[in-house]
C-alpha cells in the first residue's frame, strides 16, 4: 500500500511540475470543441443539440491523447522493469498511475465541462447531468485507455492504434452518456443511463488493473 | 497427467499438428464445398419467394450465417487466446491470431450483404441500426487485434499482445451489444429461434441452417491452412520443418 501511494504522489508530483502535461489535453478539449461551431455554423438550436456529444467526443480525444504517454517514460528510463521485479502487487501500481492519470487529465475535463456547455449552449438544466456523466465516465475512459497504453507501450505507431484498439470499447461509455444528457435535456428521468453509467465504471475499476499488469507484463517480456 | 491435458499436449505439439491438420483439411474443404453447392442450390432454385421481400431476402443465406460466424469466432478467438496465455501453448496462441482475419471477413461479407439487402428493403444502403452498428463495431474491434498483433516484431509476443486484447474485447462485447440495442433499434425482431420455433417455413430454414453448418467448416479448412502456414514460417529453423521439407521432395 504504501508502494501505492508513493507512485501516486510522484506520479502527481511529475505531472504539477511539467504543467504541459495538464494543460495540454485542455487546450486541446478547448480547440477540438470550438471547431464545431466553425465547423457546422453558430445556430444555438443545433449547438444546444449536439452539445453533450461534442463535448464527449472531445473528452475521448484529449484523454486518448495523453494515455499514449502514460507508461511511456517509465517504459524508457526502466522504471516499468523496476515495477515488475519490485515484488509489489503490479495490478496496485498500475491502478496508481490511472488514478493518477485520471486527477491529471480527467478530472480537470470535467471543471471545464461547465464552460464548454456554456458554449455549445447546452439547456441550463442538463449541465448538472453532463457534468455528473463525466464524472463517472472520464475514470472509464483511463481504466481502459491504460490497458491499450499498456498493450502498445514502446511500439512506433503507437498514438493512432492505441485509438483503433479502445474507442470501439468506449463506445458504451458515450452511449450512455449522451443518452443521459439527452434524457435531462428533454425532462426525462437520466438516472437509468448515469446508474448503468456507474455499474460499468465499477466493473472497468475491479477489471482493468489486472488486465493492465498483464498487457505490462506482456509488453516488457 | 489427465487424458484432456495429454491431448492438448500432443496436438500442440508443432509435427504432430502439422501432419493431423494436412490429414483434415482436405476433407473439411470437401464437406463445405457438398454442403454450400447444396445450401446455395435450395437457396435460389427451391426457397419460395418472400411475400413480403420477394427475391431480395435470398441474401440471407449469405448474410446471416456469416454474421453468426464473426460473433462465434471471435468468441472462439478469444477463449484460444485464454488457452495460450494460461497454458503457454503455442497453437493455441497460433489459432487465436490466425482467426481474426477469419473473423474480419466474415463481419465485413455481413456488413456488405447487410447493406445490400437495405437499398431494396429500407431504401437506403446504410442506416445506424443497433445490428448493423454492432456488427460495425465488431468488425473494428477485429480490426484492432489484427493492428496490435501486426505492430509487435516478436512473433510469440504478438500472438500473447493480441490474445489478451481479444479476452478484454470479448468481456466488453456484450456490454456494447447491449449499449448500441438500447440506442437505437429498427431492425427486423429476431426470427430464428433455437427451441422456440421459427418463424420460417423448413423449406427457407433448412438450407439457412446448412449454409451456417457450411461456414463453419470452410472456418475449420481456414484456420488450419493459416496455421500451418504460421507454423511453418515462425519454425522456418526448426529441424522438424527441415525434415519435413526432405521427406516431401522424396
Amino acid at each position: 500500500m504504501s508502494a501505492f501511494i508513493s507512485l501516486l504522489k510522484r506520479d502527481l508530483l511529475l505531472a504539477v511540475r511539467s504543467r504541459a502535461e495538464v494543460l495540454q489535453p485542455l487546450f486541446f478539449l478547448l480547440v477540438v470543441v470550438s471547431l464545431f461551431p466553425l465547423g457546422l455554423g453558430p445556430g444555438p438550436a443545433l449547438l444546444a443539440r449536439i452539445a453533450a456529444g461534442v463535448i464527449w467526443i472531445a473528452a475521448l480525444l484529449a484523454s486518448t491523447l495523453s494515455l499514449d504517454g502514460l507508461f511511456r517514460a517509465d517504459f524508457d528510463d526502466g522504471s516499468l522493469e523496476q515495477f515488475l521485479t519490485s515484488g509489489h502487487s503490479l495490478s496496485l501500481l498500475v491502478l496508481a498511475k490511472i488514478i493518477a492519470h485520471w486527477l491529471t487529465t480527467g478530472l480537470p475535463i470535467v471543471l471545464f465541462s461547465p464552460l464548454l456547455a456554456v458554449w455549445l449552449n447546452l439547456p441550463r438544466e442538463a449541465l448538472p447531468v453532463l457534468v455528473k456523466s463525466l464524472l463517472l465516465g472520464t475514470p472509464v475512459f483511463s481504466l481502459i485507455g491504460a490497458i491499450g497504453a499498456a498493450l502498445t507501450v514502446g511500439l512506433r505507431q503507437g498514438g493512432q492504434l492505441l485509438a483503433l484498439l479502445i474507442f470501439p470499447l468506449l463506445i458504451p461509455v458515450l452511449i450512455l452518456a449522451t443518452g443521459a444528457v439527452s434524457a435531462a435535456t428533454d425532462n426525462i428521468g437520466s438516472s437509468a443511463y448515469l446508474l448503468w453509467m456507474a455499474a460499468y465504471a465499477v466493473l472497468m475499476l475491479t477489471l482493468a488493473p489486472f488486465a493492465c499488469a498483464a498487457s505490462l507484463r506482456i509488453s516488457l517480456s | 497427467m489427465n487424458p484432456v491435458m495429454k491431448f492438448i499436449h500432443k496436438t500442440g505439439s508443432p509435427a504432430y499438428f502439422y501432419w493431423l491438420s494436412g490429414r483434415m483439411i482436405p476433407w473439411l474443404w470437401a464437406i463445405f464445398a457438398v454442403l454450400t453447392i447444396w445450401g446455395m442450390y435450395q437457396a435460389f432454385f427451391v426457397a419460395p419467394t418472400d411475400y413480403q421481400q420477394g427475391e431480395s431476402y435470398r441474401i440471407i443465406y449469405i448474410h446471416v450465417p456469416a454474421a453468426w460466424m464473426s460473433m462465434m469466432i471471435y468468441i472462439l478467438m478469444a477463449i484460444f487466446g485464454a488457452i495460450g496465455l494460461i497454458w503457454r501453448i503455442r497453437i493455441a496462441e497460433i489459432f487465436a491470431v490466425s482467426s481474426a482475419p477469419i473473423g474480419a471477413a466474415f463481419a465485413l461479407i455481413a456488413l456488405i450483404t447487410g447493406s445490400i439487402w437495405g437499398k431494396p428493403t429500407w431504401g437506403t444502403y446504410w442506416v445506424w441500426d443497433a445490428r448493423l452498428t454492432s456488427q460495425l463495431v465488431l468488425f473494428f474491434l477485429y480490426l484492432g487485434v489484427m493492428g496490435l498483433h501486426s505492430a509487435i516484431d516478436e512473433p510469440r509476443k504478438a500472438a500473447r499482445a493480441a490474445a489478451l486484447l481479444a479476452l478484454v474485447g470479448v468481456v466488453n462485447l456484450p456490454i456494447i451489444h447491449f449499449s448500441v440495442d438500447w440506442w437505437n433499434t429498427l431492425h427486423q425482431g429476431t426470427t430464428v429461434k433455437i427451441g422456440g420455433g421459427s418463424k420460417m417455413p423448413n423449406s427457407m430454414l433448412i438450407p439457412l441452417l446448412v449454409m451456417a453448418i457450411a461456414t463453419k467448416f470452410y472456418y475449420g479448412a481456414a484456420l488450419l491452412t493459416r496455421a500451418r502456414n504460421r507454423l511453418l514460417d515462425q519454425d522456418r529453423r526448426r529441424g522438424w520443418v527441415a525434415k519435413k521439407i526432405k521427406e516431401d521432395q522424396l
